[in-house]
């Protein structure tokens, strides 16, 4: 859980632990402040164990304890099914499981959970990978288990994430390794063959028709062998995939240009005792290899393909014959009775039996105040219970309730899509055919009259016309772009969204969320002037509620001190009262607070009432607020793209929206499925291609859908459907920033296409001579690579500044 | 002249051995988190309890 950062009165005491504000007479232990219990006793555990070096390393690091928050049960770990899929390795003694804990933020909490044997002896070792956010641990089993274990580290407030989704699959062996050890390789191979090709590029002449020569070109030829073999490997296996289906991409040009390499080298070398092109084959597949690595910028901490089973619970409280037990979620059946309590996720679609509850959709809707349910209530998948616990019976299995349907799909089905660049691959569909034709007709021209010189010239133009500095202009200037990008918060998932994005011509916009702003929703009171003093109780008593909306009205105020509240209450569906120097105060709903309004009179907003010693003061109405700068974006796109906004609301906002957006371009009470559906009439309907923004779950099936899929969030550590970008939420209004670098990075890569292209030309005219030495090739080429990732990096950088994103 | 094929060779070989030092340091893990250990060297080691000489590396 994220702790917000409040802006405070200079002189307010927070929370040692974890930097939270503490009410005016606050706990006080070891001389130091603490906003709750469960604050404290983490850090007494922590100085008391020798670990008080947590709060060294960097002030307040913990994360808040307070009441209210869940005691997240872990009895299903205890089930040895379950048990197995979250331990990696085990044996007489000892046990190894790693877990992933979103709330690693700092190096304090990678001090403390290394350091939590101190705590625990029975936990031998335990390792952070920050960039991760995971820890190993490993235990001594028969000291502990693995729900102690787990608990242990959730009290210090590192709450494991255990979702569905985690335990299914958990294959994530990095794929980078193979392209270090590939690097390393083509790296060790250049780096020696360029030593022992010293000799040649110098002209020393003592050499020549030496025993020395031929033992160098030996060793060049051995020392080739991995790099074509290994280092190459996927070159061919792309290049391979793409013939099979019939389409050219530029790893085909590539791997043709390899192989000659290859082939005319040896046959220099063993029949001709010549010097080959080795080298130039070494330093040609390292390049490629570092511009596929540079182009393979992935975000460790974002995920781009989450969906539902990432968000819902791994075990569900069911209660059968009375008796409640924790089951795994997938052993959910119809007809269960389950058990949700609060802040917690109502796994399938479900009938409310007993107790109050309050749902909150913001998971699936965006919209956070929670809606109140009565016995007898359907409640959908994907909402969560906020209040006191609640039972009902299952009516849906979980992969058919009303929103989890929805990636049953046909756009879920559909395979990934295209990863590689249109472009190069149609620039290649002309490359690769043109280069053939110059290569058999140079080797047609000479073969009249000497054969020798006729397969140089051959060999030659396919050597020199390696389309390397081709291939390297668009993973460095599109590797160069994301970094950009992330570093002014969007993410891309890859590479090839930078082109989808400038094939754009129809932009898709969801309404809650979205366009309008979650958390700085708009706050004014309405009734008879409130004191400083009297807004200070409010503060104060609505400081010690969870609700959403008591939280807004506590941002809103924050900055007065706060007092000490006695007789707290807190009645559901109602609101909260409590005594604060001898005033009682409410806040809460309209007939909690005696007041006579009703919902009628104010249909757009949600209301919070306020009554101080039983007289009613007045009201917050908190709105929708829409982000800042939505104005200005979509003047600026609309030139450029249709706009469309679908919501999942009512249409209340109609009038609004319609000052920006044409009334025929907005869509209300639209479901998920109504999303996805809209998405492919339009695609069907137009030629250009569709770009969806959204936030929630319910936009997952429509961001899938769409050609490129914006998510918009709050906290990108946090939540995302599947989607191929995410925008960090104070980025918004940068999207017009986004569609304009994205068409100036396909420029770059068009400028350097013809760079390399002419350099190639250059290659070409001393190629079809057949008199090429192997030297022209190997300065050649890393030359014209060089020349394109340095203008393509630059390039990058300046068209970044120019559209003010650095 | 007939050195350099041993020099050479023997060149060669060291070579190898650092390359298979870098394949173990690879498949060891070693390059999977490039963050975490730059943090964790800067830990002090409080083998005793000893509140009076903690450092504070980090700030």
């Amino acid at each position: 859980m994220a702790t917000a950062t409040y802006s405070l009165a200079g002189s307010q005491a927070v929370c040692y632990h974890c930097g939270e504000p503490c009410v005016a007479d606050s706990l006080i232990y070891d001389d130091k402040p603490f906003c709750c219990a469960g604050c404290k006793t983490v850090y007494e555990l922590l100085s008391g164990n020798d670990l008080s070096c947590y709060y060294d390393l960097n002030a307040r690091p913990g994360t808040a304890q307070k009441a209210g928050r869940s005691r997240v049960k872990y009895d299903w770990l205890d089930d040895t099914q379950a048990a197995a899929r979250l331990i990696q390795y085990t044996d007489d003694e000892i046990s190894i499981a790693s877990f992933k804990i979103p709330t690693i933020h700092c190096s304090s909490c990678i001090y403390l959970l290394e350091n939590i044997y101190k705590i625990q002896p029975a936990i031998v070792r335990s390792q952070v990978d920050f960039v991760h956010k995971t820890v190993r641990l490993t235990f001594r089993k028969n000291d502990i288990s693995l729900r102690q274990s787990v608990e242990l580290i959730a009290s210090l407030g590192y709450e494991p994430q255990l979702t569905f989704n985690d335990l299914e699959s958990k294959a994530t062996s990095s794929s980078n390794r193979s392209y270090y050890l590939k690097i390393g390789v083509a790296f060790f191979a250049f780096g020696n063959i360029m030593l022992l090709s010293f000799p040649e590029y110098l002209g020393i002449d003592a050499l020549s028709e030496t025993p020395l020569r031929h033992f160098f070109g030996y060793l060049n030829f051995l020392l080739s062998l991995p790099v074509i073999f290994y280092s190459a490997s996927e070159f061919f296996r792309s290049a391979y995939a793409a013939l099979r289906q019939r389409t050219v991409n530029m790893d085909i040009p590539i791997v043709l240009g390899m192989i000659v390499m290859f082939l005319r080298s040896s046959y220099d070398i063993f029949m001709l005792q010549g010097a080959g092109y080795m080298d130039t084959l070494a330093s040609l597949t390292l390049l490629m290899l570092i511009g596929r690595l540079f182009q393979n910028k992935t975000y460790a901490t974002l995920a781009f393909d989450r969906d539902y089973k990432s968000y819902f619970p791994v075990s569900v409280s069911v209660s059968r014959d009375g008796v409640e037990s924790t089951i795994p979620l997938s052993g959910l059946s119809i007809g269960d009775e389950i058990v949700v309590r609060n802040e917690e996720l109502i796994p399938a679609d479900s009938i409310l039996l007993a107790g109050e509850a309050m749902i909150d959709y913001s998971f699936v809707t965006g919209e956070s105040v929670p809606v109140p349910k009565k016995s007898g209530d359907m409640i959908y998948a994907g909402g969560k219970q906020t209040g006191s616990t609640i039972s009902m019976t299952v009516v849906k299995d979980v992969s058919h309730s009303y929103l989890t349907q929805l990636w049953n799909d046909d756009a879920f089905k559909s395979e990934e899509k295209q990863t590689t660049l249109a472009l190069a691959n149609k620039v290649s569909t002309y490359f690769t055919p043109a280069v053939l034709l110059i290569a058999i007709a140079a080797g047609i021209y000479w073969g009249r009259t000497d054969m020798h010189r006729a397969m140089n010239a051959f060999t030659a133009v396919l050597i020199i016309t390696c389309p390397c500095a081709l291939a390297l202009s668009a993973p460095f200037t599109l590797g160069n772009a994301i970094r950009i990008l992330a570093k002014y918060g969007v993410y891309l998932k890859n590479t090839a969204v930078i082109e989808k994005i400038t094939t754009i011509r129809s932009i898709i916009f969801d309404k809650t969320g979205t366009l309008t702003d979650k958390s700085g929703q708009h706050l004014s009171y309405a009734g008879t002037q409130l004191t400083p003093y009297e807004e200070a109780y409010i503060a104060s008593l609505t400081y010690h509620s969870s609700h959403p909306l008591s939280r807004k009205v506590y941002q809103a105020l924050s900055g007065t001190t706060l007092s000490t509240v006695t007789d707290f209450q807190e009645i559901h569906g109602q609101g909260i009262e409590g005594r604060i120097d001898g005033h009682q105060v409410r806040v809460g709903s309209a007939k909690y607070t005696g007041s006579t309004a009703t919902i009628a009179d104010n249909p757009q907003a949600s209301t919070v009432h306020i009554s101080i010693d039983g007289t009613y003061k007045g009201h917050y109405d908190i709105r929708n607020e829409y982000r800042t700068g939505l104005n200005d974006l979509i003047r600026t796109l609309r030139s450029q793209f249709d706009l469309y906004v679908l919501s999942g609301d009512n249409d209340r906002e109609k009038e609004n929206l319609r000052q920006i957006i044409p009334a025929d371009h907005l869509m209300f009470d639209q479901q998920p499925a109504d999303k996805l559906r809209f998405i492919k009439q339009l695609q069907e309907k137009h030629t250009g291609k569709v770009m969806m923004v959204g936030d929630g779950l319910n936009d997952a099936g429509a961001l899938r859908q769409s050609d490129v899929g914006l998510v918009v969030s709050d906290d990108t550590n946090n939540f995302s459907p599947a989607c191929d970008a995410i925008i960090d939420a104070r980025r918004f209004k940068g999207i017009d920033h986004l569609v304009r670098y994205a068409g100036d990075a396909m420029h770059i890569i068009k400028i350097s296409y013809g760079i390399s292209l002419l350099y190639n030309m250059v290659g070409i005219y001393l190629a079809v001579q057949g008199t090429m030495s192997p030297l022209v090739a190997a300065i050649l080429m890393p030359i014209s690579s060089i020349t394109i990732i340095s203008f393509s990096t630059f390039l990058s950088w300046v068209a970044a500044r120019r559209r003010h994103l650095i | 002249m007939s050195v350099l094929f041993v020099l050479i060779s023997a060149c060669l070989l060291m070579a190898l051995l650092f390359l298979l030092a870098f394949v173990w340091s690879v498949k060891a893990g070693q390059y999977d988190d490039d963050y975490t250990p730059s943090v964790r060297i800067l830990f002090d080691d409080t083998t005793r309890s000893d509140s009076s000489n903690k450092t504070n590396p980090e700030q």
